[in-house]
């Protein structure tokens, strides 16, 4: 039989219509326990590449007959492999083009809906690491919000759609994944806006978000309001999008909320945390619909593939929400945390500008799930 | 540290440093030390796991420039 290639774009695809597809995952024990491919109806199996290099009789009785099987490793090298030696045993079977470092890279542009005067809002969905990247279009412009490093992804989108990109920002300073909002600012000669509050140690010029701030995209009513909501960083910052959609950045996800840690002060920061969700937010249209940026289970997307919620069913739903007592909010924001982002000071660092590490670098450093949340 | 062998898998991709280590490893007697030249990052954390999962004991290990060195004794 024979063994091919499965591109990202085609992964995704089956995670979004919720396919079935089976995974033999070459890599490390460890590696595959810290993050894989996340699909509602995916089934695993584990098996390192190096216990397969004298022959795959082993693991014969443990493949499905009657499924798609995808072998998956780190860059792509180790899963060729076995998928070769899989093949010759009459089995017919995919292996993942570019490996994980392809899936953590690869971002599907799904349209969340239209704007009020014109206009349209895309969600870019990065299902690989569950970052969520936004673009506003009105009238021939577009705004960022929350660009991921691969930034082709962005401006030959706005190229197709025939749209000249104005502004770009950042909700926040990430501490998860490395921002490509300065370098497609500096491609397209857009306007860079950071939240000043998070920016205090970086080396570029921004423009800065302030409280109450509006930025037009297009000449329609299209305006962008700065909510100054912090939490998860001191600066972190809100926006509301044509009165319909509540850009929440890493304060409010759908089955999570942001955790105080990342920028090394979760003590001072729950309470700002808990003022933002707990009166700010309430304060808000419930009609709003969240689009957060991450996602942290599969389970919180929508059918289409996005991303998105009414603010009032997150009220309802969202735990990190329903906590009545200040002490409990505390101790859940504070003790037991996940374990912190690959590489997060690193990669905090590159934001600010102050290293620029190599992209085979900046590759490595994001390897690994985001986990910006606490549930 | 005396190897009974060194392998220069310097450039190789994975899975190349583990194939030829595992193979290279055949070749010497249990108690002796083999050394592997990598330069693929993934090679530290594969070769690790690898050396673990044989049994194997990994003696030693060190970064010089992009080269990284494992001394590794045969179980």
């Amino acid at each position: 039989m024979s063994f091919t290639a499965m591109k990202s774009q085609e992964v995704a695809r089956k995670v979004i219509q919720k396919e079935e597809l089976f995974i033999l995952d070459v890599r490390n024990e460890s590696d595959f326990a810290d993050w894989k491919i996340e699909g509602e109806n995916f089934s695993y199996l584990n098996i390192p590449y190096f216990d397969l290099i004298d022959g795959v009789d082993s693991i014969l009785d443990k493949l499905p007959k009657d499924k798609d099987m995808l072998v998956v490793c780190a860059k792509e090298g180790s899963s060729v492999m076995v998928a070769e030696m899989l093949s010759e045993q009459g089995l017919h079977v995919f292996y993942l083009e570019g490996g994980m470092k392809a899936w953590s890279e690869h971002m599907e542009p799904i349209k969340v809906g239209d704007l009020t005067n014109g206009g349209e809002m895309y969600q870019f969905v990065r299902l690989g690491k569950g970052c969520l990247s936004y673009m506003v279009v009105s009238n021939g412009e577009a705004a960022i919000i929350d660009a991921t490093r691969m930034t082709g992804i962005f401006t030959h989108f706005a190229k197709e759609l025939g749209v000249t990109i104005k502004h770009v920002l950042d909700t926040h300073l990430h501490a998860d994944h490395i921002s490509g909002g300065r370098s497609i600012a500096k491609e397209t000669g857009a306007t860079y806006w950071l939240p000043p509050k998070d920016a205090g140690e970086v080396v570029f010029d921004y423009q800065a978000l302030e409280d109450g701030e509006e930025v037009k995209i297009g000449n329609t009513t299209i305006n962008i309001h700065a909510l100054y909501s912090p939490g998860h960083t001191i600066g972190s910052t809100s926006f509301v999008v044509d009165e319909k959609y509540l850009l929440t950045g890493d304060i409010l996800f759908i089955d999570s909320i942001g955790r105080p840690d990342l920028a090394g002060l979760a003590e001072d920061w729950v309470g700002d945390l808990r003022e933002t969700l707990y009166h700010r937010y309430r304060e808000l249209s419930n009609e709003l619909i969240v689009l957060p940026a991450h996602f942290m289970i599969i389970k919180e997307l929508n059918e289409d593939g996005t991303v998105a919620e009414k603010l009032g069913t997150l009220f309802a739903k969202n735990h990190g929400l329903n906590i009545e007592d200040e002490a409990e909010f505390r101790k859940l924001v504070t003790e037991n945390l996940p374990p912190q982002p690959n590489a997060y000071q690193e990669i905090r660092q590159t934001n600010m500008g102050k290293i620029t590490p190599d992209e085979e670098k900046q590759r490595e450093m994001e390897i690994g799930p985001n986990r910006c949340a606490v549930r | 540290m005396e190897a009974a062998k060194v392998l220069d898998a310097k450039g190789l991709a994975c899975p190349m440093p583990v194939v030829r280590t595992k193979k290279a490893i055949e070749e010497i007697n249990a108690g002796e030390i083999l050394e592997v030249h990598t330069t693929d990052k993934g090679s530290k954390s594969d070769l690790t796991a690898w050396a673990k999962s044989g049994g194997h004991e990994l003696v030693k290990e060190a970064e010089e420039g992009d080269v990284f060195k494992f001394w590794i004794k045969k179980a």
